[in-house]
C-alpha cells in the first residue's frame, strides 16, 4: 500500500507541494459564500477539506522518505521566477513531519467543534481553514518574508479563533494578545529588513550561502537584525519572559481553537530550528551557531517556569496552558544544544507532546463542564467563571439527581462510564506530558537524556549545561506529574455529588483518536525515531536543503524561453 | 537626508512604544500605528535612499543598482502596511468589544486605574 502511495505522490509532485495551502484557502472561500444558517453542509465541506489536507499531508511525508538520501527535497516555484528572486516553498522531511502533525490535530480539533462549538459564532470554520492554511504555509515556505505573510494569515485566523464564543474573558485575552502579536509582527518587519539590507536577500537557502561572505563591518548588523527577528519567534514559541500573554489567551479560548493554538507554539519551535540549522550551521563562518546559548538558556528558564506555573495552575486549562510552555521550553532548550541525536529525539517528542496537549485542551472543556460548581471563596483568583455562548444550564443535569447517560436514576454506581472514560484518557495524556513509561513522552525524554548523557560527538564527559538541562527535564517531568495527578484527583475522585458529565460521540472520539495516536508512536516507535534521526541529519549540515532550492529551474514558458535559453535549459522536476 | 529619516524613525518609534505601555487601549492603538510607521519606514529606508533612481528599469539606462532604487524593499513595505492596516482595524473591533464588556476603556477592563 505504502508503494501505491509513494507513486501516487511521485505522479502529484511538485504540484501536491502547494496543495496544503491552496487546498484550505479555497475552502474557506467557498465556506464564506455559504449561508451561515447551512450548518450542516458548512461543517461537513470543512471536515472534507481537512481529511483532504491530511491524505496530502501524508502523501507528502511518503514523498519525502523516497531515496537513499537523509531526505528528498520538493521545491516548487510557485511564480516561476528564478530562484533567489522569487517565491519558493520546500518540502523536506522536517516539513512533511510538521505538516502531518498539524493536519491531525487539527482535524481531531475540528471534529470536537463540530459537536457544538462550531455554531457559536460566524464563521468559524472559514477561520479555522485559514489558520490551518497559515500554519502549513509557514512550515513549507522557504523565504523570510513569506514566513511574515503566512505568520501574519496564521495570527488573523487565531485572533478570530480566540475570539469566538465572545465574552468578557475572551475578549480580554485577545486584547492582549493581538497587542502583544502586533509587536511581535513588527520586529519581526524590522529584523528581515535588517538582514535583507545587509545581504540583499530573504530566501533561506540564498542566505546560507551569502552569511559567509558578509563583510566584518555589515556582520553586527546582521546579528542584531538575526536577534530582532529571533525575538519574534521566541514570542511565539513562548520562551520566558516573553510568554505571560499565553496561559490567559490559550486557556480562555474554546477548547478546538486552544487545541490548535498548542500547534501555533510549535511553528514558532520550527522556524526557530530552520533558521538556526540553515542560516547559522558551521559553514557560516564568523556567523556559526549564533543565539544558541540563548536558546538553550531561555529553554531552561521557560521549563522551570511552566513546571512551577503547572504547580500553581487550578483549571484545567490554565494547566494545559503551562504545559504547552514547558513542552516549548524542553524543545527550545533541546534544539540550541544543536546535536543531531537531541534534534532526533526532540522530533520524536515533539508529535506525542502535541497530541497530548491537543487531547488535553479538549478534555478540560469536557472536565470543567461537569466539575461541581465552587463557591466563589474555593475559587483560585485566577478563575474566572467560563464563559459559554449555548445554554449550558440545559446540558448539566441537577446535582442530586444521579442519572447515568440513558437518564435513569442509578443507585450506588461509584463512577459513572462517561467520567471514567475521561479519567482514562487523562491518564494517558498525564503519562505522555511527565514523561512516563509506557507511553511515548517517556520514549522521547529517553531519547533526549540519553543523547544528553552522550554529549557532543568527540567531547569527553558532559558538561555542566547538559547535567543542569537533565536535571531540570527531570524536575520539570515530576511537577508535571504531581500538577496533573493533583487535577486528575480533584475531578475524578473527590466530587461526592458528581454531576456524570454527559459525553458525546463527536466530542469523545477526538480525543481518543489523539490518545491513540500518542500510543500509536509508542507502538511505532522504532520507525518514528528512524524517521527523525535522518530528519536531524538532513538539518546538520542543510547542505541538501540549499543545493536543492538553489539548483531549482523555473519550468520554460513562452516568455521565459529567451532568458531562459541564455542559462540553463534544465527543466525542475 | 539620512538624518531626518534616522529621526523620524526615531521619533515615531519612541512615541509608538511609550504608547503601546500605556494602560488605555486607545493609546496602545495609537501606538501600535506609531510603531507600524517607524517600521514601514525602516523597511523603505534599507532599500538605500537616492533621489532621482526609479525602482523601474527604463531602456538606456543600465540594470544595476547604482542607477536604479531596490524594488523589493518597496514591495515588502507594501505588504507589510496592507497587513499592518488589517490589524489595525480588527485591534479597533475588539477595542469596541472590551468597551461594551468591562464599559471603560482599560487594558485589564480595571476602570479605576486614572
Amino acid at each position: 500500500m505504502t508503494d501505491g502511495l509513494a507513486r501516487l505522490a511521485a505522479a502529484l509532485m511538485p504540484h501536491l507541494i502547494i496543495a496544503p495551502i491552496v487546498l484550505p484557502l479555497t475552502m474557506a472561500c467557498v465556506l464564506l459564500l455559504l449561508k451561515e444558517q447551512q450548518h450542516r453542509t458548512k461543517a461537513l465541506l470543512a471536515l472534507l477539506a481537512l481529511m483532504a489536507n491530511l491524505g496530502v499531508a501524508v502523501l507528502l511525508l511518503i514523498w519525502s522518505t523516497q531515496g537513499s538520501q537523509p531526505s528528498a527535497y520538493g521545491v516548487y516555484l510557485p511564480s516561476n521566477w528564478d530562484v533567489p528572486y522569487g517565491i519558493v516553498l520546500v518540502l523536506d522531511r522536517l516539513s512533511a513531519l510538521m505538516l502531518l502533525m498539524a493536519a491531525l490535530v487539527a482535524l481531531m480539533a475540528f471534529v470536537f467543534a463540530m459537536a457544538r462549538w462550531h455554531k457559536a459564532g460566524a464563521h468559524f470554520r472559514a477561520l479555522f481553514l485559514i489558520q490551518v492554511m497559515g500554519l502549513n504555509g509557514a512550515f513549507l515556505t522557504g523565504d523570510l518574508f513569506n514566513l511574515f505573510v503566512f505568520f501574519e494569515v496564521m495570527l488573523a485566523a487565531s485572533y478570530g479563533l480566540l475570539l469566538h464564543g465572545s465574552g468578557p474573558a475572551r475578549v480580554k485575552a485577545g486584547l492582549h494578545y493581538i497587542a502583544v502579536n502586533l509587536a511581535a509582527s513588527s520586529l519581526f518587519l524590522i529584523g528581515a529588513s535588517l538582514i535583507y539590507g545587509v545581504t540583499g536577500t530573504l530566501n533561506m537557502a540564498d542566505l546560507a550561502t551569502k552569511i559567509p561572505l558578509v563583510l566584518d563591518v555589515d556582520r553586527p548588523l546582521l546579528h542584531a537584525g538575526s536577534a530582532i527577528l529571533a525575538v519574534a519567534f521566541l514570542a511565539k514559541a513562548a520562551m520566558w519572559p516573553l510568554n505571560f500573554w499565553l496561559v490567559p489567551a490559550y486557556s480562555s479560548a474554546s477548547a478546538p481553537a486552544g487545541a490548535v493554538f498548542a500547534l501555533l507554539t510549535k511553528v514558532g519551535v520550527y522556524v526557530l530550528l530552520r533558521l538556526s540549522t540553515v542560516l547559522f550551521s558551521p559553514e557560516a563562518g564568523a556567523s556559526a551557531g549564533l543565539g544558541s546559548a540563548w536558546l538553550v538558556w531561555g529553554g531552561m528558564a521557560t521549563l522551570a517556569f511552566g513546571s512551577l506555573g503547572m504547580l500553581a495552575a487550578h483549571r484545567p486549562a490554565r494547566l494545559t496552558g503551562f504545559a504547552v510552555i514547558v513542552s516549548s521550553g524542553t524543545m527550545m532548550a533541546v534544539l540550541g544544544l544543536g546535536q543531531p541525536e537531541l534534534t532526533a529525539g526532540a522530533l520524536y517528542y515533539l508529535p506525542s507532546s502535541t497530541f497530548a496537549l491537543a487531547a488535553f485542551f479538549l478534555l478540560a472543556e469536557l472536565m470543567e463542564r461537569s466539575r461541581n460548581p465552587e463557591t466563589a471563596d474555593q475559587r483560585a483568583p485566577e478563575d474566572e467563571e467560563d464563559h459559554l455562548p449555548f445554554a449550558l444550564a440545559e446540558l448539566e443535569i441537577a446535582q442530586a439527581a444521579n442519572l447515568d447517560e440513558d437518564e435513569k436514576a442509578l443507585v450506588g454506581r461509584a463512577i459513572p462510564a462517561s467520567t471514567a472514560m475521561l479519567g482514562l484518557a487523562f491518564i494517558c495524556c498525564t503519562l505522555v506530558l511527565a514523561g512516563l513509561p509506557p507511553l511515548s513522552g517517556f520514549i522521547g525524554k529517553f531519547a533526549i537524556l540519553s543523547a544528553l548523557l552522550q554529549g557532543p560527538e568527540g567531547a569527553s564527559g558532559v558538561d555542566n549545561t547538559s547535567w543542569l538541562l537533565m536535571g531540570l527535564i527531570l524536575v520539570s517531568s515530576l511537577l508535571a506529574l504531581m500538577a496533573l495527578s493533583r487535577t486528575g484527583i480533584r475531578f475524578f475522585w473527590t466530587p461526592v455529588g458528581r454531576n456524570a458529565p454527559r459525553l458525546r460521540v463527536v466530542e469523545y472520539t477526538p480525543i481518543a483518536a489523539l490518545v491513540a495516536l500518542c500510543i500509536g508512536v509508542t507502538v511505532l516507535a522504532e520507525q518514528v525515531m528512524t524517521y527523525t534521526t535522518a530528519t536531524a541529519s538532513a538539518l546538520y549540515p542543510p547542505t541538501g536543503y540549499v543545493n536543492a532550492v538553489m539548483s531549482a529551474r523555473p519550468l520554460p514558458t513562452p516568455t521565459n524561453a529567451e532568458r531562459l535559453g541564455t542559462q540553463q535549459p534544465e527543466v525542475s522536476k | 537626508m539620512e538624518i531626518v529619516m534616522a529621526v523620524a524613525i526615531g521619533v515615531l518609534t519612541t512615541c509608538g512604544v511609550w504608547l503601546l505601555l500605556r494602560p488605555r487601549t486607545y493609546q496602545v492603538i495609537i501606538g501600535l500605528c506609531l510603531l507600524g510607521y517607524g517600521v514601514n519606514l525602516f523597511i523603505f529606508s534599507m532599500g538605500r535612499l537616492a533621489i532621482d533612481r526609479e525602482p523601474v528599469l527604463q531602456a538606456g539606462i543600465p540594470a544595476t543598482l547604482q542607477f536604479n532604487s531596490d524594488p523589493m524593499p518597496q514591495a515588502l513595505v507594501l505588504t507589510a502596511i496592507v497587513i499592518g492596516f488589517a490589524m489595525t482595524a480588527l485591534f479597533l473591533v475588539v477595542l469596541l468589544a472590551q468597551r461594551g464588556f468591562f464599559g471603560n476603556d482599560h487594558v485589564d477592563g480595571q476602570g479605576d486605574a486614572e
